[in-house]
């Protein structure tokens, strides 16, 4: 059995079914990508996967250390060990990153502020950032800055990944890591997901377009069609979709914008 | 239950030694209600030259005259005869430890207030032990020449100082609260820095604590002479217990040409006080006077720190914090009365609701014929937590002025789903990642204050937000 299996995941935003029986088996070590149109509900299962409050489950189960996720709260989810870089990460004004990235990795470790053992130090805080920071190209003058208020595209995305390296997930999703983002800062995102990847950590890229793929090969591919796994295999599928897109699905890339 | 508090050993050469007032043992007896022969007998007590018992009972006289304000909160509860209006120290120590309210204690262990400190914070020690840093501070400040003390002793030991500016500011007929206080004051803060000083350290009511400067009608006097600095800060995050119903406090500010002065308040009465407040200072060219103004406590609110922007180049800022929980109404907001053409000023006002609590911003921008170029912006912020909680927002804005900017910018929102959904994402719980949103809507409030406030305001919000939402 996999590490993280989803099965006959089924969700639905505002009433409309868009996952229409979902299944997939991650093992740590692995790296999946997701790819699909716009519209297919990619974003639907990065959020249906992590609890958002907007989409409700209407059927499956997704299993990561014998517990049907689908039955925990987001916060549980994460300190089980998921983590889900977003698409569109979310501005929090009054909070500097300094403190949420403590405050993040203090839950993380189940310190609830009373057995100070748990506590991270602020040594070993400092020497965590500071390494990731290189990674990741980016200087501490952001570290006091209100989350994500400001941040460019790229420093968005960067400063997911840097969330992502704090908190050492075993199952990582990357939604839509690379949008947005010019070539360098998509090396630098992926150079410091490639350090990550190893035994410990499965991931699980969504992603539109396969240029993110270059820089972080995926195992596994799968395309995701109108709520449905259309296709699954090896690298080589990724090969293909950069050569003819989703039309051989009825899709070309004038689409509407994708919803949620 | 510990044991009682050391008292500060009072000698005679206590006044000469540390600048307190220490009442003498006098023979009166508290009564309740007001009438002039209680006016009398305060300002006989407290060996007042004429002058101000006269101005005690005119001001008497007004309060009687003036009906109660029918805007704002709901005072029709206020029962003005069943008050006393004078309590020596030595009568509100009558409470012990034990008589105090449960939630009450157990929120002075939880923000770990030490103990001397909670127990004059409850009103069961009428002293605080600070005179250590108080003395040394006394020493830097007096070779400054700048005056702190209580309003009492000043009022005894500068006594043209004090007449030149007492109720200059705010006369007793501005409003039925403002003539109460007038009549019947006692205790609170009287401060002068003379031209050109500046007090690099804050000056804390804190410092030089004792009942009367916690009192119910505190009087308070900043005299800032040309190009001088000061910090005041009044009150504490901690919650005070009181058993007076009423509070009713004057605070009058003169910040003089090219002077700046910083008014910081934490209130956070029990919440069974009425807090009715008149602040106002007077700025003249080119002085800056800010109001810091964070209001948790209590159980109606009504204040409106203000700023009278005499002369040109004036400015006037008011950042003030309101929390409204359960059975509280917060109303608050301020004023800026543009006197003078090329004077600016700022309002910026925060409030949470939560648990059915009410929060109201009232403001009040007035711009007289003649003040020209002016500049005002007011941005009112409101956080409710639930659906039974209530914010409103009465803006009044009266421009008679030509080529005046003006700006207003309000929002009411919720806790944000996505802002909760992205924080619990990284592993934190529910509670904690509400009290991080809350704390982060405050945080421009909440970053102006020194810091050892800052943390308490932040703990004590944690404290009224836990199982609050859900």
């Amino acid at each position: 059995m996999a590490d993280f299996e989803i099965k006959d995941l089924r969700a639905s935003v505002e009433g409309r079914q868009i996952l229409k029986g979902v299944s997939l088996a991650i093992s740590k070590g692995e790296v999946h990508a997701v790819m699909g149109p716009n519209g297919s509900g990619k974003s639907t299962l990065s959020h249906t996967l992590m609890g958002h409050p907007g989409y409700t489950v209407d059927g499956g189960s997704v299993i990561f250390k014998g517990q049907n996720v689908l039955e925990l709260e987001p916060d549980e989810r994460a300190r089980l060990g998921m983590f889900l870089a977003f698409q569109y990460p979310v501005v929090v004004p009054g909070i500097s990153m300094t403190n949420f990235l403590r405050t993040a990795l203090n839950s993380k470790r189940g310190y609830d502020g009373k057995d100070k053992s748990k506590q991270v130090t602020p040594k070993e805080f400092r020497s965590m950032l500071k390494g990731e920071l290189e990674v990741l190209h980016m200087d501490d003058s952001f570290l006091p800055r209100y989350i994500n208020d400001g941040f460019s595209g790229g420093e968005k995305k960067r400063a997911e990944i840097l969330q992502m390296a704090m908190l050492k997930p075993e199952i990582a999703i990357l939604d839509e890591t690379d949008s947005g983002l010019d070539i360098d800062s998509i090396k630098f995102v992926a150079e410091a997901v490639n350090r990550m990847r190893g035994p410990e950590l499965g991931i699980l890229i969504i992603t539109h377009y396969t240029r993110v793929l270059e820089f972080i090969k995926p195992d596994f591919v799968h395309v995701l069609v109108d709520g449905k796994f259309v296709l699954s295999g090896g690298p080589e599928i990724a090969d293909r979709l950069e050569k003819t897109g989703y039309a051989e699905w009825g899709h070309t890339e004038e689409e509407p914008k994708e919803v949620a | 239950m510990a044991t009682a508090p050391k008292q500060i050993e009072v000698g005679s050469d206590y006044k000469e030694k540390y600048g307190f007032f220490v009442p003498e043992d006098y023979i009166f007896k508290a009564k309740r209600g007001l009438n002039p022969e209680i006016v009398k007998e305060i300002s006989w007590m407290k060996k007042e030259p004429e002058w101000m018992l006269n101005m005690r009972l005119r001001s008497l006289e007004i309060f009687r005259k003036k009906p109660m304000p029918k805007w704002g909160a709901d005072l029709s509860v206020i029962d003005f005869e069943n008050i006393f209006y004078y309590l020596k120290a030595s009568d509100r120590q009558s409470k012990t430890w034990e008589d105090l309210p449960p939630d009450i204690k157990a929120t002075y262990d939880r923000l770990g207030v030490p103990e001397a400190e909670r127990k004059f914070l409850a009103g069961v020690s009428a002293q605080y032990e600070s005179e250590v840093v108080y003395h040394s501070l006394q020493e830097e400040l007096t070779k400054k020449g700048v005056i702190f003390t209580d309003t009492d002793s000043a009022l005894r030991d500068y006594p043209e100082l004090f007449k030149e500016y007492f109720g200059t500011v705010i006369p007793p007929a501005d409003n039925k609260f403002s003539a109460l206080n007038t009549a019947v004051w006692s205790g609170g803060s009287f401060i002068y820095v003379p031209k050109g000083v500046r007090v690099e350290v804050p000056l804390q009511a804190y410092f030089r604590i004792n009942a009367e400067n916690m009192g119910q009608f505190e009087r308070t006097l900043i005299i800032c002479d040309e190009g001088s600095f000061v910090h005041y800060i009044e009150g504490c995050t901690a919650p005070i217990y009181t058993t007076d119903s009423l509070h009713s406090a004057v605070v009058e500010i003169i910040v003089k040409k090219n002077a700046r002065c910083r008014y910081t308040t934490i209130q956070n009465w029990s919440t069974n006080v009425f807090n009715l407040v008149t602040k106002r200072a007077m700025a003249y060219a080119d002085a800056t006077m800010e109001w810091v103004d964070g209001n948790l406590g209590s159980q109606i609110t009504m204040k409106y720190p203000s700023v009278y922007l005499m002369e040109p180049g004036a400015k006037g800022d008011v950042l003030s914090v309101a929390f409204a929980g359960k059975g509280q109404h917060q109303d608050a907001g301020g004023k800026m009365i543009h006197v003078a053409p090329n004077t600016t000023s700022t309002i910026t006002s925060k409030s949470i609701s939560k648990g059915g609590g009410r929060t109201s911003y009232r403001g009040h921008i007035k711009i007289y014929p003649g003040a020209n170029n002016c500049k005002s912006f007011v941005k009112c912020d409101a956080l409710l937590l639930d659906d039974e909680s209530r914010s409103d927002t009465y803006p009044y804005n009266d421009v008679d002025a030509e080529n005046v900017t003006l700006g207003h910018e309000a929002t009411v929102s919720k806790v944000s789903d996505e802002q909760l959904f992205y924080l619990m994402s990284r592993g934190i719980p529910r509670a904690e990642a509400e009290t991080m949103i809350v704390n982060g809507f405050i945080e421009p409030f909440t970053k102006e204050l020194p810091l050892e406030y800052a943390v308490e305001l932040n703990r004590l919000i944690q404290l009224e937000m836990e199982g609050s939402v859900g």
